[in-house]
């Protein structure tokens, strides 16, 4: 196992495309590391060119401290999976995983012990002599495993790997993965769209957009102190809720109603010299049944009245939607990129419509008027020209490259 | 039970049918190529009386042994090359980008578009001038060119079916471009392969135009232009039954090779390679 140095990663198409513009990244030895974002972001690109599959057009690759641009992918000791698998039909589960190793020169005894080691760890034992063919989605994508696992390779690469896989195998999947790699203890990167997986199997998660790196850091980090509107607005599901506003008299006034802006945030937009419109941020969870807030807590909220839409019970908690009709999506390209993503635009609802989590105990009806509460400490303001959170804490978590 | 009983019988007699308007013309020929000269005008399907003279007229002289030599010889050589250049080229059109290659596939569509009729005169002058006319290689030459874009068109449409990913899959694998070729694209275009070669072989197997303008002799002669050279026993015999026997004579190879390599054409092509 070894480490995975990118050093100004950058992918130009002859046709003068950029791809990937810049990217650095250390992804240490033994880390899980996740690229994200949506389709077009360059990520399977990056990936694509550690592999080898890509020629670099600027930039370093280093792999356990070896220069490996211009080596081909069999001499850089990495191993794959695919998004479809890529199974050789011909083969049977057997020769797949040690196909590999047959081309290496190992001889047949070592073969066949790694194969069946590698089967045993996927319980595929019993699928060895079957055809790709006759075997189901979720013992493919293992045997896509298996071929990577029985290499004992410098680092796995991980092409969406489950995203052919139906909803309940893939969460299975996502798991066992994780184990597999705890595990062998692998370097491992991963690419996908989804950032559920993102968020779940990563170490450190890598958000992409266009070509650039938007942040890099740990799951959690990423969902606390999102550095611009993209990584706020990507990362979390149900997405964070965006709101226009405006600073006036020491107060943002919102469309849902106005909010004291309290010393934490007026301190924040002075430090960076806010323009006077803002993009607000909120997270479901930041909203709350007004009657439910614990009264030591309420002070640091404000309360306000809204027409509830839509109630969605989970039974541990309550989704309730209300609409918002002052909202531009289009405002910031960040903005129209996402909506592009989640589908919001494909849906045709009209207005702009605000998620909140409240406790399950909440009485909020559909069609009802109701009072909800907002944590504004929680709350997230962004600026809309440059999309960057000017609410960051004070130290910004460590940048790293 | 009966709905469907009905339902097969109902299949059968159109089956039989198709069958036999297929087959008629094949068995009518076999029927004429044994029957005996006096009775070969009696409109009988079925011989009143089974000969072998036929058969044993035509490889009495070494007219149609020698043909049959050149058959074989020229259409196997014409299939080999084609379908070796043609995987070659239908790859690169199938895989790579490269400058020029709309012009390719164009300029291979115009040639196979080109009525071969108009070429036979020139192809004739040039071929006596070079020095091939009348040999193997001056009916080889035009064979690949009208087989060719044949090869290319059929295997490019094999190669594009097989998913890229295996490829990039190998070369992470370890495999040298020749090895990924050879151990995975290979094998799995191999239905396409044979169906190419079986294609190309029965054009060449069948031509008839080129092997009579560009031979003279019995040196580059193939079946079908010797066939027309058949005489009867006497200048006032038609020599009907030694064509009849010439022509299934020469229906066998095809027939065997396409048995030969029919399993490996419906072999399954990638079934099982991605997601399904």
């Amino acid at each position: 196992m070894a480490e995975i140095v990118l050093e100004g990663i950058t992918k130009r198409y002859p046709d003068g495309a950029v791809a990937v513009k810049d990217v650095n990244l250390r992804v240490e030895d033994g880390e899980f590391v996740i690229l994200v974002g949506p389709s077009g972001c360059g990520k399977s690109t990056t990936l694509n060119m550690i592999a080898g599959l890509e020629d670099i057009t600027e930039g370093t690759l280093l792999i356990d401290g070896q220069i490996v641009n211009d080596r081909t992918p069999r001499d850089r000791d990495i191993a794959m999976v695919f998004q479809s698998y890529a199974l050789y039909p011909h083969m049977s589960v057997r020769d797949n995983m040690g196909f590999a190793l047959r081309l290496a020169k190992v001889d047949k005894a070592t073969i066949r012990e790694k194969v069946e080691e590698a089967a045993r760890i996927l319980d595929l034992t019993d699928h060895l002599e079957r055809k790709p063919a006759n075997l189901s989605g979720g013992q493919r994508q293992r045997v896509a495993m298996g071929r990577a696992i029985v290499r004992n390779p410098k680092a796995f690469l991980m092409d969406e790997p489950l995203s052919n896989l139906d909803a309940k195998l893939r969460v299975q999947m996502r798991t066992q993965i994780s184990r597999l790699q705890q595990r062998l203890g692998s370097t491992t990167v991963y690419v996908t769209h989804d950032q559920t997986e993102a968020m779940t199997l990563g170490d450190r998660v890598v958000v992409m957009r266009g070509g650039v790196v938007q942040q890099i850091g740990t799951p959690q980090h990423l969902y606390d102190q999102p550095e611009n509107l993209f990584v706020a607005g990507f990362i979390g599901s149900p997405a964070m809720n965006f709101l226009h506003a405006s600073v006036q008299d020491d107060r943002l006034h919102t469309s849902v109603g106005d909010f004291d802006l309290g010393d934490r945030l007026r301190r924040a937009l002075e430090r960076h010299d806010a323009p006077r419109d803002l993009i607000v941020g909120l997270r479901p969870e930041a909203f709350e049944d007004a009657a439910l807030v614990d009264p030591a807590r309420a002070g640091s909220g404000t309360a306000f009245n809204v027409d509830i839409d839509v109630v969605e019970s989970l039974g541990s908690d309550v989704y309730a939607y209300f609409t918002e009709d002052e909202w531009q999506p289009t405002a910031t390209s960040e903005l129209a990129e996402l909506a592009a993503d989640s589908g919001t635009t494909d849906t045709g609802a009209g207005g702009h419509q605000i998620v909140t989590r409240l406790a399950a105990a909440t009485r909020v009806r559909e069609g009802s008027r109701a009072q909800l509460w907002v944590d504004t400490t929680k709350m997230h303001i962004f600026d809309p020209a440059t999309g960057a959170n000017l609410t960051l804490a004070e130290e910004p978590g460590p940048r790293e490259g | 039970m009966s709905a469907t009983g009905r339902r097969r019988s109902q299949w059968a007699v159109i089956n039989i049918l198709v069958i036999a308007y297929a087959l008629f013309p094949v068995w009518w020929i076999i029927a004429l190529s044994f029957k005996d000269p006096s009775t070969l005008t009696d409109g009988n399907f079925i011989p009143t009386e089974w000969t072998w003279e036929n058969y044993r007229g035509i490889f009495q002289t070494s007219e149609f042994t020698r043909a049959l030599i050149n058959s074989i010889g020229i259409a196997l050589i014409s299939t080999v090359i084609a379908v070796v250049l043609g995987t070659m080229a239908a790859y690169a059109v199938a895989r790579l980008r490269f400058p020029g290659k709309s012009l390719l596939i164009g300029m291979s569509l115009l040639i196979a578009m080109f009525p071969p009729i108009s070429l036979v005169s020139p192809l004739f002058n040039i071929e006596r001038i070079i020095g091939i006319f009348d040999t193997w290689t001056g009916l080889i030459i035009p064979y690949m060119t009208f087989s060719l874009p044949l090869a290319i068109y059929t295997l490019s449409a094999f190669f594009r079916e097989i998913p890229w990913d295996l490829e990039k899959a190998a070369k992470v694998d370890g495999a040298t471009p020749a090895q990924a070729f050879r151990l995975v694209i290979a094998p799995l275009a191999a239905p396409g392969v044979f169906t190419t070669a079986i294609l190309v072989f029965i054009f060449c197997w069948n031509d008839f135009l080129f092997a009579i303008s560009l031979t003279s002799t019995s040196a580059a002669r193939t079946v079908p232009a010797a066939i027309a050279f058949f005489t009867g026993s006497s200048q006032f015999a038609q020599p009907t039954g030694s064509i009849a026997a010439a022509a299934v004579v020469i229906t066998i190879p095809i027939i065997v090779f396409v048995l030969l390599f029919q399993r490996r054409i419906v072999a399954g092509l990638t079934s099982g390679a991605v997601k399904g």
